[in-house]
């Protein structure tokens, strides 16, 4: 049996005047499927993620994302992904609860819902009694990890995480990735930007763009075994040095 | 005399009530024509501790000095002396690429063709664009720019906080490469980062956590200092084994690392056969298990935990 698709893209394209940002992109993600998106700056990565999640329409080609055209059902899209950068996650005023509630309250989850989430989610992060914590005293680790599983508190097809996990200090990173494989374990997909080339091979397939176009998709053991890298991040530059255009 | 020395900074951030200890007295000194590395998560004070080598932020309490003069009675002459780029992008967004270099070459009494030769091979990538405001230009392209503006009075010591955050993979290279050419030239140049594997681009790293040093050595010195055997291991459900190996009682820690975990245990005794049990048990496929050389991410979290 095929494996339910939960984002298709064909031949998408975007073009800015006489400047092609994403060149005909191709590929399909599962359900589950933790799904590295790299590229060098500049490549065409946040074009492209900002087409798949309804924020802006493509010159052409074709796309679906949860099962929904991204030219015409744009506002389902949104309601059925979840999205969280290292620039845009939580307020900083509020407090964790607070939080919590203004996302689920955001995406339509009824009161009842929204309290047995805000129960679970503080068990789940062992923030139990910090309900009143204001986010700002939080470590960045903590709110990357917060910001994380709000992102995902109305248990979206999808999760776009854009360079989810600058910054932070290694243990926490790879607590942030615990969470991302008990995600996908859930069913939920991961499109997951980032700069670490070791987190890249933490995912079951991973795509590198140059020049707006995907130049090479696979999982990261046979990238690494067609062009006989001993890491990701030698199949990184290999791919990105042929790049023409810069991020400028 | 060494270009940098800090003797037990200590700086602490009121927010209301609460009490941020951003610098729990920090001490190291850095040698003459050497790329020091402050390696660590945001947070740990590297930003902190850079505003006050540069003279923009008073400690609370500690002594610094940079080319022996001390922080706070002689700010004027360090600020002469040295380059600065801070961490978020600070200059003039509506004045041009080449306007900019100007300013800074006029406020420190130069000009652009005194020190060109220094400049030039950076300077070059973005001349094509010297007419372009620099608010205008690309993440890349921006940092070049910074990097000319914070050299164009040839300093004594660089100071760069975070030149590589959010840049990709090829251009971090490119700009490592920059700057072991300006080691060439004698400037001494205390740099931080957040990513761990640029440590062994630098002469001596410092590992930084929490407002705390954890170490200062060679990067060579600071992997020599992992003393319990480290073991690599990869099966076909990556996530199942690590949780598996986490059970095992006698085990120490167990990291995921690319395609692998890292595993060390309390005792080195039989550390393969746990692993091999471990796998066996769980019926795992595509095991394979190996020794390792550990990385400096394996040792600064090994000294984060201690």
């Amino acid at each position: 049996m095929q494996k339910e698709k939960v984002i298709t893209a064909k031949d998408l394209t975007k073009r800015f005047g006489d400047f092609t940002a994403v060149d005909k992109i191709t590929f399909d993600v599962e359900k589950g499927e933790i799904f590295g998106f790299l590229g060098a700056n500049g490549a065409g990565k946040t074009t492209a993620m900002r087409m798949l999640c309804g924020l802006l329409l493509p010159t052409s080609g074709q796309a679906t994302v949860a099962g929904f055209d991204i030219y015409k059902q744009n506002e389902q899209i949104k309601q059925n992904i979840g999205y969280m950068s290292q620039k845009f996650s939580l307020y900083e005023d509020l407090t964790i609860t607070e939080n919590i509630r203004f996302y689920a309250g955001i995406y339509g989850l009824s009161d009842d819902r929204i309290k047995e989430k805000t129960g679970l989610l503080m068990k789940q992060l062992h923030l139990e009694g910090q309900e009143k914590t204001l986010v700002r005293a939080l470590p960045l680790g903590w709110k990357q990890k917060l910001a994380f599983s709000i992102a995902i508190v109305h248990d979206p097809a999808i999760v776009f995480l854009d360079e989810p996990t600058g910054g932070v200090d290694p243990v926490t990173r790879r607590e942030f990735w615990g969470l991302i494989y008990e995600a996908s374990a859930r069913g939920i997909t991961i499109f997951v930007t980032t700069h670490y080339m070791d987190e890249a091979e933490y995912c079951n397939r991973v795509s590198v763009m140059v020049d707006g176009r995907i130049d090479a998709l696979d999982s990261p053991a046979n990238l690494m075994r067609d062009y006989s890298a001993d890491s990701m991040d030698e199949v990184f530059l290999h791919l990105a040095r042929k790049a023409v255009r810069t991020g400028d | 005399m060494q270009p940098v020395i800090v003797e037990n900074i200590v700086q602490n951030y009121r927010i209301k009530k609460a009490v941020v200890e951003a610098l729990k007295g920090v001490s190291f000194a850095v040698e003459r024509g050497e790329i020091f590395g402050l390696i660590g998560p945001d947070g740990a004070g590297k930003t902190s501790l850079f505003r006050i080598l540069t003279t923009v932020l008073l400690a609370e309490s500690g002594t610094a000095s940079v080319d022996g003069f001390d922080v706070v009675k002689d700010y004027k002459q360090i600020r002469h002396r040295i380059g600065y780029m801070p961490g978020k992008f600070s200059l003039y967004q509506d004045l041009s690429v080449q306007e900019n270099l100007e300013f800074f070459a006029t406020i420190f009494n130069t000009s652009i063709e005194e020190n060109y030769d220094l400049i030039k091979e950076i300077y070059q990538q973005i001349e094509p664009f010297k007419t372009r405001r620099a608010g205008q230009l690309s993440g890349g392209m921006k940092q070049k720019l910074a990097l000319c503006c914070a050299l164009i009075h040839k300093p004594s010591v660089l100071f760069l906080d975070e030149p590589t955050t959010g840049v990709d993979a090829v251009s971090r290279k490119e700009f490592w490469e920059m700057l072991h050419r300006l080691k060439l030239e004698g400037i001494t140049i205390l740099v931080s980062t957040a990513y761990m594997d640029e440590a062994g681009l630098c002469d001596r790293v410092a590992l930084i956590q929490k407002g705390e040093i954890l170490s200062v050595n060679t990067p060579k010195g600071i992997i020599s200092g992992f003393k319990k055997p480290l073991w690599a291991v990869k099966a076909n459900e990556m996530f199942k084994l690590m949780n598996a190996i986490k059970e095992d009682p006698s085990v120490e820690s167990c990291y995921p690392f690319g395609q692998f975990h890292h595993v060390v245990f309390k005792t080195p005794e039989n550390s393969r056969e746990k692993l091999e049990k471990t796998a066996k048990e769980g019926n795992f496929t595509g095991v394979e298990i190996s020794p390792i050389e550990p990385n400096i991410e394996d040792c600064f979290m090994a000294l984060m935990n201690h």
